[in-house]
């Protein structure tokens, strides 16, 4: 498949800061691109200097195999959304959907087609005649969408576009992305630190840090194979268990060992040897521990409850174990009093094992 | 209506258990004239008749006659109103060999403001957002020098100005004048201009960048609309500075384009012939009356809330 976004060598530094380093990223056509990362890991920045608003220091931009390093915004074929919406608050709706296609002059009738599809594609018919002061969080979102769907771009830019709103409509709102994707099957790279809006939406999951990406990955390869400690922590929630430990070799095996507790590691997947006396962290998810389900192959740990978490659908259970706190997501309707005992078992097919050092997986 | 009820039903809960019946506690806030209140007024009322009283005194003086001003009583309200003195000093009062009154001044003034402010605020507002939204290499040094010059004295300057404009040819003329005005206003503005364009929220900018609007676009259409608080701003600052200036007009004009304040200063400060309170009075206010118009009426179109709706609201 041809590549719609791509990224070479890209280094942005703002004097003495470094945001991003050296960065290089494929963006396949009709992709849905998420950029995930907390606040000041250069995820917005990276954004902006595909739209062309900020100028690399180094490295080129080719949007659709055309190399756009030193072109204008408008010349990129890119629609841009923000967090703030950033209408014209003076101008009605539909002359904020057309004042893109005026200073492109673009004809009349063409524009009224235009700006008349967008709006029965997002419903907003009945607010084109009205100024953005006059419409909610979310219709201004709808709006600041259709900004972006006249002017028929090739890639759809967005940037937090969901954060301003509030839960509920977070989520109808999100639905609806997805589904304009969906329909219009452009390439979408959108930025946001929350990993709900990442998973549910993205074809593939852009980690960064510090400027770097950490991982670029289909979403369930990043819930479940992490290639490194901080995309580990920074995906799921509740985030994953650590276990800081050393790799033993017991009866020719190799088992975890933390605290003077073994955990046998059959069913682990490396991706090397695991050589035995190496330092190293075992990572595992809530959902992957089993409370009171003896399995004939798996072995059994004693641990008591500490506190228990109804959260409707899931029970989220905080046990002591081996001089750990772990927690544990069971179903809901499972209920066990604090300072109950119970048998933990563990799935290693799912687990994660880093190296203490250099924090990669093993 | 279950709501209601479960309402109710809570509340007689409440009943049987705490003493609801005795009214909230603390004490019920008044609004009857207290002795704070009082304070507080009686010493806003005092210093409202301080400030008003040189006023008052210089309108009642303004509608009197001579011998009846000659009677010293500066206070008591005018026997018989005159609108004579008024007359007098905007159409016939005398400064050195024109005896037109204030009228020429007025209009020397009228001449010299109405460019002043356009070419001044049109200047600034361009500046000041090119300064906020199109940083350039060296913008916020450029800034920097631009508002050290607010910090220096103008008597400083006077002199090399007199030179450079004899040199161009425009010494003594209006718009020598216009032209030392708008300089002079530079910083400030572009000061205010600048702070008010980085307040509006970046990513408009940034979306009209998208939508392909240049700098006079996103200029014109963008950022002027949503400036007009502060438009009215800086007009009100420009006319009130440059009608009330003297310096600028006594140096660098000629007695027949002297402005209104300057003409205001041959009157009042004439020593021929007898002192004529009542004109000089009626002289002041005519002259102060520009800024005060400007200042009541441009007052109201402080719009607040003028950028709302284009972020969260």
């Amino acid at each position: 498949m041809a590549n719609s976004v791509s990224i070479r060598k890209l280094s942005l530094s703002f004097g003495a800061v470094t945001v991003l380093k050296d960065l290089n990223l494929d963006i396949r056509d009709g992709e849905f691109i998420v950029l995930l990362g907390s606040s000041g890991c250069g995820k917005s920045t990276l954004l902006n200097c595909i739209a062309g608003l900020l100028e690399p220091t180094e490295g080129q931009i080719f949007i659709k195999d055309r190399n756009v390093t030193w072109e204008e915004p408008k010349d990129r074929g890119i629609g841009m959304v923000f967090q703030s919406y950033a209408l014209y608050p003076q101008i009605t709706v539909e002359k904020n959907l057309s004042f893109g296609l005026q200073v492109a002059k673009v004809p009349k009738p063409e524009i009224d087609k235009r700006v008349a599809r967008a709006a029965e594609i997002l419903q907003i018919g009945p607010l084109l005649k009205r100024r953005p002061a006059a419409l909610s969080g979310g219709q201004r979102q709808r709006v600041a969408i259709g900004r972006a769907l006249v002017r028929d771009v090739d890639v759809f830019l967005f940037d937090e576009p969901l954060s301003n709103l509030d839960a509920k409509l977070r989520s109808e709102l999100r639905v609806e992305i997805k589904r304009l994707h969906q329909s219009l099957k452009n390439t979408m790279i959108y930025v946001t630190h929350d990993q709900i809006e990442a998973l549910t939406l993205a074809d593939r999951i852009a980690i960064m840090k510090n400027g770097v990406i950490q991982q670029l990955d289909d979403p369930i390869a990043i819930y479940n194979k992490p290639r490194n400690l901080f995309v580990a922590g920074f995906i799921g929630s509740p985030s994953m268990n650590f276990l800081r430990g050393e790799l033993i070799e017991t009866g020719g095996k190799t088992v975890f060992r933390t605290n003077g507790v073994d955990f046998s590691l059959d069913g682990y997947e490396a991706n090397g040897p695991l050589a035995a006396g190496r330092q190293v962290v075992l990572g595992l998810r809530p959902e992957h521990i089993g409370i009171d389900q003896p399995e004939a192959d798996r072995e059994l740990h004693q641990a008591v409850v500490d506190i228990e978490e109804p959260m409707g659908a899931d029970n989220l259970l905080w046990l002591k174990h081996a001089g750990h706190t772990m927690s544990v997501r069971i179903a809901g309707a499972r209920r066990y009093a604090p300072g109950s005992q119970v048998r933990m078992s563990f799935d290693m097919r799912l687990a994660s094992l880093f190296d203490a050092q250099t924090e990669d997986r093993i | 209506m279950a709501n209601i009820s479960t309402l109710n039903s809570t509340a007689a809960g409440f009943d049987a258990v705490s003493p609801q019946v005795a009214g909230p506690s603390g004490r019920k806030p008044r609004k009857v004239l207290s002795r704070r209140n009082i304070i507080l007024y009686g010493l806003l009322i005092v210093a409202a008749l301080y400030y008003l009283l040189p006023l008052y005194v210089m309108i009642v003086t303004s509608m009197k006659g001579m011998p009846e001003i000659r009677m010293g009583n500066i206070f008591s309200p005018p026997m018989e109103i005159t609108f004579e003195p008024w007359a007098k000093a905007w159409a016939s009062a005398c400064t050195g060999l024109n005896c037109d009154g204030l009228s020429r001044g007025f209009w020397n003034s009228v001449r010299i403001l109405v460019p002043s402010v356009l070419v001044s605020i049109a200047v600034a507002s361009v500046s000041g957002y090119a300064l906020a939204n199109w940083r350039f290499k060296g913008s916020e040094l450029f800034f920097s020098i631009l508002i050290i010059g607010a910090f220096i004295p103008y008597q400083v300057m006077i002199y090399p100005i007199v030179i450079i404009l004899r040199e161009l040819g425009i010494y003594g003329t209006l718009t020598g004048l216009v032209i030392v005005h708008t300089i002079f206003g530079m910083p400030i503005l572009t000061l205010l201009f600048r702070n008010y364009f980085t307040s509006l929220p970046e990513e408009l900018f940034k979306a009209a960048r998208i939508d392909g609007a240049g700098f006079w676009q996103i200029y014109f259409r963008i950022m002027l609309p949503m400036a007009l608080p502060i438009f009215v701003v800086a007009m009100i600052l420009q006319v009130t500075g440059i009608w009330n200036d003297f310096l600028f007009g006594v140096v660098f004009t000629r007695p027949d384009s002297y402005p209104m304040t300057v003409q205001l200063n041959n009157i009042v400060n004439s020593v021929q012939g007898v002192k004529e309170y009542n004109v000089n009075m009626a002289a002041t206010l005519l002259t102060g009356a520009v800024p005060l118009i400007v200042y009541f009426v441009s007052g109201r179109l402080f719009v607040r809330g003028i950028a709302a709706g284009a972020v969260k609201g």
